[in-house]
């Protein structure tokens, strides 16, 4: 039985602590929030230990884990407190708001060997997991290009009462929406050398941004380009989707279904054929001893509760790997607000020859130099 | 169409047995919502744009015998409603099982709003909730009780003057406050759908199995439960055999929901499987035309000898 502590009762934490609680080898021991009247109802009617800290909260209850599903903003320092205490930790997403913070605490949780994951829960989706595996096998080639796109009617008017509209305090389409599709580029690309033509655009938002938009450049002949919006009435909830451009064909693939195009020169992996491939959600998903919102929500939570037995510290989104997004996202942000020194040229292999291809302000630069 | 008539609860207020049709329509196709594929989602939701589109295939329903209409607490449901109250003859027969809340409405604002702001925004009168949160820092249990009532009144709103033998609480919100172990709403929601609206409660969910043991704690006794049971074990939590296995202990009446698990199961063998089932009171399915409407009667009164 792993005993669970559980931090911020938002909409997140009351998710995780339904799933948590469901979990057959979980004892939620204790949760925490500062908000009075929720610690009240719940420890009202679900008989729940209730705190008003996570201090507290570690203090009356003898806990294995925790949860925290905190804003943003408060993620590293509970999170810090809690590998501390040599307690496993189960993180939302994005993982922390300083790169620093990120890689500090990651290798705080390597050299204490406890297991440690963020809740990027679209790993845990079949059907982006399915892509995982085609890429990897080399199904569609060398990659060239990804494109990786999410929308959703998040902010819609110019208003917003909660962290999420506090810049701060990680809110905004960036961390709140943003983060997952970079993720899923990470899954499939790694991390980018740097990010280029990046906008964090208002729409609605007095102080965050609504749009994000970038393009990513790695070593090689690939880069991927990110189109996000949260104030998209036209999706009825949020729809993340990437597709995929390699030598040898094409992968789209969303929350459902996966369609994938392969050429008559592709090495043809089990179950798929030249030309198109289409396999939806009830093939690729794995059932989960419980469903709230999606298996991926009980699979990620199943995949924690699983390496905490087994001792794996390392595992699909452990704090390394989110560490990866974080950095990302630092790219992107600074892209976007000018912070950027200037980068190192991209190495393009063409083929052929190897060459340099420089970017213009380089030869901007040059041509000052020598005036 | 045939209908069965089932046991009433012992505490069933309601002096009419309840009688469920075999075959219920949902309401997902209207609303783009779809298991399978986005772009299908997408394409349905630009055809059920105009509320005639969707009135017009609720028409082919009812000519075809399929009468009772499974429904999200949707705005746009309303407008179906008011179609419906105003051609009375038409619409002779019609039932409205009602799926409450539309739960996109609440987590977008919950997001915006966070928790107590997103229940405000949907509560008719915003003085109750301040009230009791001004009365201190922890809510008694009638301001629990008058809180959730309040927002089931009003979502049953668009409703009224018209037949809502059951009315159902979606599965996001059971399996929710199954998971919390926040019993005692399932209770306050029962009693209250008996009381104010003379209805059976209605739960939806993904875990059937872990619902109905909880539900008979509360005296729930034989509750109406709709879940998912299809022939693959698509969205079965706790499984396919324990499903089976609730099924045959006959204690609840199961209505059948994804039969065809969006579609990765044929018409014929998917209907084939939940009519071998035992103690399963009806099927819900989702259909755009009438010929889908048909064929799927068709496929049930052939097949559902029982």
């Amino acid at each position: 039985m792993v005993r669970v502590g559980l931090a911020g009762l938002g909409k997140m934490g009351l998710s995780h602590l339904a799933i948590f609680r469901a979990h057959p080898d979980v004892e939620v021991a204790a949760v925490c929030d500062p908000t009075g009247y929720v610690r009240s109802v719940l420890g009202k009617y679900t008989g729940l230990v209730t705190t008003a800290s996570m201090e507290a909260m570690v203090e009356v209850a003898d806990l294995d884990a925790v949860v925290i599903a905190t804003p943003t903003h408060m993620h590293s320092d509970m999170v810090g407190a809690a590998l501390e205490r040599g307690l496993h930790v189960f993180c939302e997403k994005p993982f922390c708001l300083d790169v620093a913070d990120a890689e500090r605490l990651a290798q705080l949780a390597r050299d204490r060997e406890l297991v440690t994951q963020v809740g990027y829960h679209n790993r845990y989706v079949g059907a982006f997991a399915e892509a995982k595996r085609l890429v990897e096998a080399g199904a569609i080639g060398r990659l060239t290009h990804v494109l990786a796109e999410a929308y959703g009617p998040v902010v819609l008017k110019e208003q917003g009462t909660t962290w999420r509209s506090r810049k701060a305090a990680g809110g905004g389409c960036l961390y709140d929406y943003a983060a997952h599709p970079l993720n899923l580029v990470n899954w499939y690309l790694g991390e980018p050398r740097f990010a280029t033509g990046s906008v964090l655009n208002r729409v609605f938002s007095a102080e965050t941004d609504d749009e994000v938009l970038t393009t990513l450049r790695y070593d090689d002949q690939v880069s991927a380009q990110v189109s996000v919006s949260w104030s998209d009435e036209s999706q009825r909830k949020m729809t993340t989707r990437l597709t995929l451009w390699g030598t040898q064909g094409r992968i789209f693939v969303d929350r459902q279904e996966i369609q994938v195009y392969l050429r008559d020169t592709a090495s043809v992996p089990q179950g798929y054929r030249t030309g198109w491939n289409v396999k939806y959600t009830t093939e690729l998903t794995d059932p989960v001893w419980f469903y709230l919102r999606g298996e991926e929500y009980s699979a990620q939570v199943a995949d924690f509760v699983d390496r905490i037995g087994q001792g794996r510290v390392e595992g699909v989104n452990d704090f390394a790997s989110a560490a990866v997004t974080d950095r990302t996202i630092a790219k992107l942000v600074d892209d976007a607000t000018g912070a950027s020194v200037p980068r190192p040229p991209v190495v393009v292999d063409t083929g052929r020859r190897r060459r340099l291809r420089l970017p213009r302000w380089f030869d901007r630069t040059r041509k000052a130099a020598a005036a | 169409m045939t209908s069965v008539e089932t046991r009433i609860t012992p505490s069933d207020r309601a002096v009419e047995p309840l009688r469920l049709d075999r075959l219920l329509f949902g309401d997902n196709q209207f609303f783009g919502v779809n298991h399978m594929s986005e772009e299908k989602a997408r394409a349905q939701s630009m055809r059920f744009q105009d509320i005639a589109a969707v009135i017009e295939v609720l028409d082919a329903a009812h000519d075809e015998q399929v009468r009772s209409f499974m429904c999200t607490t949707h705005d746009r449901i309303a407008e179906v409603a008011d179609h419906v109250r105003a051609h009375p003859q038409r619409y002779r027969d019609q039932v409205f099982l009602p799926c409450m809340p539309y739960a996109h409405k609440y987590a977008n604002a919950m997001t915006e709003d966070g928790p107590v702001g997103a229940i405000k925004r949907f509560l008719p009168d915003e003085g109750f909730l301040d009230a009791a949160l001004r009365g201190g820092r922890s809510l008694a249990t009638k301001d629990i009780e008058g809180i959730t009532t309040l927002l089931i009144d009003s979502e049953m709103k668009m409703f009224a003057g018209l037949s809502t033998p059951v009315v159902f609480l979606q599965n996001v919100v059971v399996d929710l406050l199954l998971g919390l172990g926040f019993d005692e709403a399932f209770t306050i929601f029962a009693e209250h759908v008996r009381s104010r609206y003379g209805a059976e409660p209605g739960f939806i969910t993904m875990n059937a199995p872990m619902l109905l043991p909880v539900l008979e704690r509360l005296g729930i006794d034989d509750p109406v439960i709709c879940a998912n049971l299809n022939k693959v074990g698509f969205r079965m939590s706790g499984g396919i055999e324990a499903h089976r296995a609730l099924l045959e202990q006959g204690r609840c009446r199961m209505i059948a929901m994804s039969v065809f698990a969006s579609g990765a199961i044929p018409p014929a063998e998917a209907i084939a499987w939940v009519c071998e089932q035992p103690n399963i009171s009806s099927i819900v399915f989702g259909a755009s035309s009438r010929a889908n409407i048909a064929s799927t009667r068709r496929l049930v009164e052939q097949l559902w000898t029982r």
